[in-house]
């Protein structure tokens, strides 16, 4: 059975970011870039399936530039087997995306394909959604636990009352939460096997989609600053505060 | 102009996230009516009755869509939009709406805009991104604006209305590519974190799930939700879905409190469109004194028995 892994590369989530002055969006220049924390925990789970014997193969797709590469072998050097990186200079939306995913899904025929359910970047929480609905597969979405029930998956997904379990049939795409696992750290050996691994590249323009943006940004702002508080001495002056002052409180 | 509001509910109340995204709506155009994908139990029916600000309220009746799954939602509210008389289609930014729309975009073909936190004008919206460190304004050139609602944003409508509810009988068949399994929801008597005045959150410096007990007794006397960080959740003290922060819930209650919790920026995001916030942490230097209204430092071992007495 074979796994296609989705990642994506987005600025550190370390890092503080800064809104460019001329409000176009945020500073990329100069900032460390990582591949999205959601994505590593999809990568995880699918090298997980394959110690378990469940999969097979891992590819590991990403769209982007040239550097997107690295996110795919950081992927590789976990445990993915080989890449495929699509090259666009252009910021794709969540939808253009999902139709270009969804045209390396009819090359690949995957049995499963794994991405996290965010981007920590403009958040929008959409991808696996729209691939799903645009190739007609079933989803099973915000995952904290996956495990394979004779020919079918059986998930759990983080909603927000608790948990909910579905049973999903094959081929299914899965985006991950947080607590579906901890992505483990590629050890040094690893990271030079992945550099001998295949990356095969592939021009966004050979597949014939128009790609327009649909959102026009008109600008990026910082959010609005919240004041200066004060520091309180006790309980009593705590609760004094936020009776008279703040009154939250009666 | 025509907006239409997909409903969540729990089979027996609509969701107060609901209850915004219709406010929002209505800052679109008044010309606004809500979709219901139930099994017709009369609870839901009644409720439904009562939401102000509705031009109509249809409910498509279905045993199936007791349990709410995307594939089956889609089908049915794929064939209700045929008939392409709808501008916007909104949904609450929940697990609910995040899980549903996106795949109703995908079939229209237009870029869904999630989480919205303003309505400029019927095309121009402000959302969050990375984690709400910055705010997007931007205006969509899609026919059909398909939208998710950031519920803290918007104040509930209100529920003084006497609607009809018009019941359409679903004869749809579905594929049984996802079947529910179960549920195991947290059974609890206290608001709704999303919804709550008062939120009082413990971290990492609860040290023990058992310790959130003395938060317990405070959120009693104050009627507040209690939330967790990540590093207290992942650490198994209380249930996942308390988690607040920018892959949890997003809370704006009149008061938040953070006890035990340094205020990482995942956590930030989750919390600062609460009007007050108060920080309790034994370390002078925690980043969210920076982000806090009244800070204490302290040992919260000792302030929270004190802070419940002295309610
Ligand atoms: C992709 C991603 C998404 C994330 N999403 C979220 C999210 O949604 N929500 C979230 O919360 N985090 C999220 N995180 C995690 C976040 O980065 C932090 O790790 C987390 O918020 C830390 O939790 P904490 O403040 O409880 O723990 P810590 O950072 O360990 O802080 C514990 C605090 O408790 C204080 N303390 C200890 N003992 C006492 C005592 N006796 N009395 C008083 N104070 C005491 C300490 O001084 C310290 O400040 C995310 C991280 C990533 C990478």
């Amino acid at each position: 059975m074979k796994a296609l892994v989705c990642v994506k590369r987005v600025i550190d989530y370390n890092v503080k970011i800064r809104v460019k002055a001329d409000k176009t969006g945020v500073e990329t220049e100069n900032v460390k870039m990582s591949m999205n924390p959601f994505d590593e925990i999809a990568v995880e789970e699918a090298v997980k399936m394959k110690e378990k014997g469940i999969l097979n193969e891992i590819v590991v797709l990403s769209i982007g530039s040239e550097s997107s590469g690295e996110t795919i072998r950081s992927g590789l050097a976990m445990g993915g087997d080989r890449g495929i990186l699509v090259k666009t200079t252009n910021d794709l939306e969540p939808l253009n995306v999902a139709k270009v995913i969804s045209k390396i899904v009819e090359k690949e025929n995957p049995e499963i394909i794994i991405m996290g359910k965010q981007a920590i970047d403009d958040d929008s929480n959409q991808t696996g959604q729209m691939l799903a609905q645009i190739c007609k597969l079933p989803q099973a979405t915000f995952a904290s636990k996956v495990e394979k029930n004779g020919e079918r998956f059986e998930v759990t997904r983080e909603i927000d009352g608790g948990l909910e379990t579905i049973s999903v049939e094959l081929p299914c795409i899965i985006t991950t939460d947080l607590r579906l696992n901890e992505p483990r750290y590629a050890s040094l050996p690893n990271i030079m096997k992945a550099k001998q691994k295949k990356i095969e590249q592939i021009d966004v323009g050979s597949f014939g989609l128009n790609l327009e943006n649909r959102l026009e940004i008109i600008e990026v702002n910082d959010p609005p600053e919240r004041k200066p508080g004060i520091m309180v001495q006790d309980v009593e002056e705590l609760i004094g505060k936020l009776k008279s002052e703040a009154k939250v409180l009666s | 102009m025509k907006i239409l509001v997909i409903a969540e509910h729990d089979n027996k109340k609509i969701k107060p996230s609901t209850l915004c995204t219709i406010s929002a709506g209505l800052k679109i155009n008044e010309n606004i009516e809500m979709l219901i994908f139930s099994d017709g139990s009369q609870d839901i029916v009644s409720d439904a009755q009562k939401i102000s600000g509705l031009k109509k309220v249809t409910l498509i009746k279905h045993e199936i869509f007791k349990s709410q799954i995307a594939e089956d939602i889609t089908k049915a509210l794929t064939g209700f939009l045929e008939s392409g008389e709808y501008t916007h289609i909104l949904a609450p930014s929940t697990t609910f709406g995040k899980n549903l729309l996106p795949r109703i975009s995908a079939h229209l073909d237009v870029q869904q805009i999630s989480d919205i936190m303003n309505v400029l004008d019927h095309e121009t919206f402000e959302r969050p991104i990375y984690a709400g460190n910055a705010v997007c304004k931007l205006k969509s050139k899609d026919k059909i604006k398909v939208i998710t609602v950031r519920g803290t944003c918007f104040e509930p409508c209100k529920k003084e209305s006497e609607n009809t509810v018009e019941v359409i009988d679903s004869s749809l068949t579905f594929d049984g590519k996802v079947n529910f399994v179960k549920h195991e929801l947290s059974e609890s008597d206290r608001p709704e974190l999303t919804a709550a005045k008062i939120v009082i959150s413990g971290g990492r410096g609860m040290q023990n799930g058992d310790n959130f007990k003395l938060l317990e007794g405070i959120a009693d006397k104050l009627g507040a939700a209690i939330g967790a960080s990540r590093a207290a959740v992942d650490a198994g003290f209380v249930p996942n879905d308390w988690q607040v922060g920018q892959t949890g819930k997003i809370v704006a209650p009149d008061l938040y409190i953070a006890v035990g919790i340094s205020g990482a920026i995942q956590h930030i995001a989750g919390i600062k469109d609460s009007k007050f916030i108060v920080a309790i942490n034994k370390d002078e230097e925690a980043p969210i004194f920076k982000f806090s209204d009244y800070g204490l430092v302290g040992d919260l071992f000792e302030v929270l028995p004190a802070l419940e007495q002295k309610l």
